[in-house]
């Protein structure tokens, strides 16, 4: 049982990263795996300007669309320079809408290379999602 | 599945098979080069599951091999070795990794390491300066659509043509620094947009660049003919394909993902999704994964060349020769067209390796040909406070690991461990008392990548000498090391 009705943690991995989520749906699950991604880059936020991001995904499943929204996030990292620390997600069955706030880089102590499909499988009880992230770093 | 080593058959000192059948869905055996310590600590993490995962994989021409340094990874562990039936065996971007064609190059010098050492700081200093590294880091220039098709057509041949290197890189590096068959055309615009301003940097996580002197030569012919000697300086350079090559790995993943879910095979593990090498979407990878690989290449050879005018910078007035030599460039994270003989039959294969180094025995015909009678050189990094080797393949590497040998020292800790128990500040202090000049990018990074995270890579090199897959040539230790 966890502490918290949704939230992350860290767990071992001999060479990469991996994080425990867990949250009551989907939408949640996506937004506390991006937030703890972010986490694990170690990134310091500009205080201005403030920037918004539309994402629209689709994906052929649950897993494929975490990964694919997570991967988005990574690439305005290494692309754009940009973090978010604010989450609006939308879901339409696999068809994914979200907003993201964030700011530009000030600073940052990590890299990860690449959201895995390693272990990963949204595994679901009565009241909540949880699943495994393996980052390749 | 848990397993203790009473599950193993043992074939000798260092060879330990898990025979088909072990797990029900396996297709083939998995073999260990290892000592008895060493699959016992193999045991502690998921990494004889990840290699039961590969063995279940159909169109496997034979065992999984897995080499001493081996560890959890992703979908593969690292150092895996998977010989797929070519063209009708599958190729698994997961197996072979995101960053592909991920390896070393080592140069020698004929620097003295007491004419350097006081000098060692500014060389360091040099070095950090020439070559970028850490997160984010852009190399000096943006390359045009063209340039980045024909880099990833050419290789390392693509800098030399630029006038950064000589033809004997190319000569000493496998492959020759251009593997053929690549194909740019393949590439998401992502990739090529990742690819743009990163050649000519090291990037993150274990990446490095580091000097080293030659503490011991074992093998004093072979040596001469790599150009090392003792007391002398060397330069080794470990870093891949940057952000080009995750994203080409990343897209297919992707793309293989949704054509398993129509009714294509799904591995138990998703990161092992494969296509048929035969399939269109295998032939796109494969061209995609080649190009990677040339960016790779070609980002190596930049950074010794940049590696090359710091040292002219730093000693040019202090010795009489400052030039460094190519000994070689091995790949870690590949998949390469070969030929073995499995069982007695001569087959095409689809090499997989993923943090393991190709190491052809002597005659082998793609060796450069002053090497053609040592073997391929076998490159195996310790960690940047401890000692590397200098190895030459083998013939029993071809017979045993598909030409196959270790990559490093390879995890024993994990990163969040290595964060708790190593102070980086401490651990930067304690390096610098032992003679050890070091630049890294963060104190946490540093940490994470601590000696103490590694196993012994003398336990690892004395396992591979062991088994018959190499022998040893020369012993280096660090004395400068630049951290992403």
């Amino acid at each position: 049982m966890h502490q918290t009705e949704a939230g992350y943690q860290e767990i071992a991995h001999t060479a990469d990263w991996a994080l425990q989520v867990w949250a009551p749906d989907l939408a949640g699950l996506l937004v506390q795996s991006a937030r703890g991604m972010i986490d694990l880059l170690d990134v310091q936020l500009a205080a201005s300007p403030r920037l918004e991001q539309l994402l629209h995904l689709e994906a052929p499943d649950r897993e494929s669309l975490l990964v694919a929204f997570l991967t988005e996030i990574l690439y305005f990292n290494e692309h754009d320079r940009m973090s978010f620390d604010a989450f609006q997600v939308s879901l339409d069955g696999l068809q994914l809408e979200a907003r993201l706030w964030g700011a530009p880089i000030l600073a940052q102590r990590k890299e990860i290379k690449a959201v895995t499909y390693h272990q990963l499988h949204i595994q679901e009880s009565d009241s909540a999602l949880e699943t495994t992230l393996v980052f390749d770093v | 599945m848990s397993l203790s080593l009473s599950a193993f058959t043992q074939h000798g000192d260092y060879l330990w098979e898990l025979p088909a059948g072990t797990r029900p869905d396996q297709r083939v055996a998995v073999r260990f080069v290892a000592s008895r310590p060493m699959l016992q600590a193999a045991l502690a993490d998921l990494a004889v599951e990840q290699a039961l995962n590969a063995a279940a994989l159909p169109g496997l021409a034979g065992p999984v091999m897995i080499m001493p340094d081996v560890h959890q990874g992703y979908g593969f562990p690292i150092g895996g070795v998977a010989a797929m039936r070519y063209p009708e065996g599958l190729i698994s971007p997961g197996a072979i990794g995101y960053d592909i064609n991920c390896g070393v190059r080592l140069l020698a010098s004929s620097v003295n390491l007491a004419a350097a050492e006081p000098v060692l700081g500014k060389l360091a200093a040099a070095l950090d300066n020439a070559c970028p590294s850490g997160v984010g880091v852009k190399g000096g220039r943006r390359l045009t659509e063209a340039e980045l098709a024909a880099v990833c057509r050419q290789g390392a041949a693509w800098a030399v043509k630029q006038g950064l290197g000589s033809s004997a890189d190319l000569r000493r590096a496998e492959d020759g620094g251009t593997l053929e068959g690549a194909d740019p055309t393949q590439l998401s615009e992502r990739a090529r947009e990742r690819g743009r301003e990163q050649l000519g940097t090291v990037g993150s996580g274990n990446h490095f660049v580091e000097v080293g002197v030659v503490t011991e030569i074992l093998d004093e012919g072979a040596a001469r003919v790599l150009g090392l000697f003792p007391d002398c300086l060397t330069l080794m350079i470990h870093c891949g394909s940057r952000g080009l090559g995750h994203q080409v790995c990343t897209d297919f993943v992707h793309d293989f993902q949704s054509a398993a879910g129509r009714g294509g095979y799904l591995p138990r593990d998703r990161e092992l999704v494969s296509a048929r090498l035969d399939s269109a979407a295998g032939q796109a990878y494969l061209g995609a994964m080649r190009a990677a690989a040339n960016f790779a290449y070609c980002n190596r050879q930049i950074l010794a060349q940049q590696a090359r005018q710091a040292f002219e910078q730093i000693l040019a007035g202090r010795v009489r020769h400052v030039e460094l030599q190519p000994v070689y460039d091995v790949t870690h994270n590949m998949g390469k067209i070969e030929t073995h003989f499995i069982a007695d039959e001569k087959v095409r294969v689809c090499v997989h390796r993923k943090g393991a180094t190709r190491a052809f025995g002597p005659g082998a015909p793609d060796l450069p040909e002053d090497y053609r009678q040592l073997g391929q050189p076998v490159l195996v990094p310790g960690s940047m406070g401890t000692e590397s080797w200098v190895l030459v393949g083998q013939a029993e590497s071809m017979a045993l690991t598909y030409g196959s040998c270790c990559h490093g020292a390879g995890r024993v800790m994990s990163r969040s461990e290595a964060k708790r128990s190593v102070n980086g500040a401490r651990l930067q202090q304690e390096l610098a008392g032992r003679g050890i000049q070091l630049r890294a990018g963060s104190l946490s990074g540093l940490a994470e990548e601590a000696p103490a995270a590694y196993k012994d890579v003398g336990q690892v090199v004395e396992t591979v000498i062991g088994a018959g897959l190499a022998r040893p040539v020369a012993r280096l230790r660090p004395v400068a090391v630049i951290k992403g």
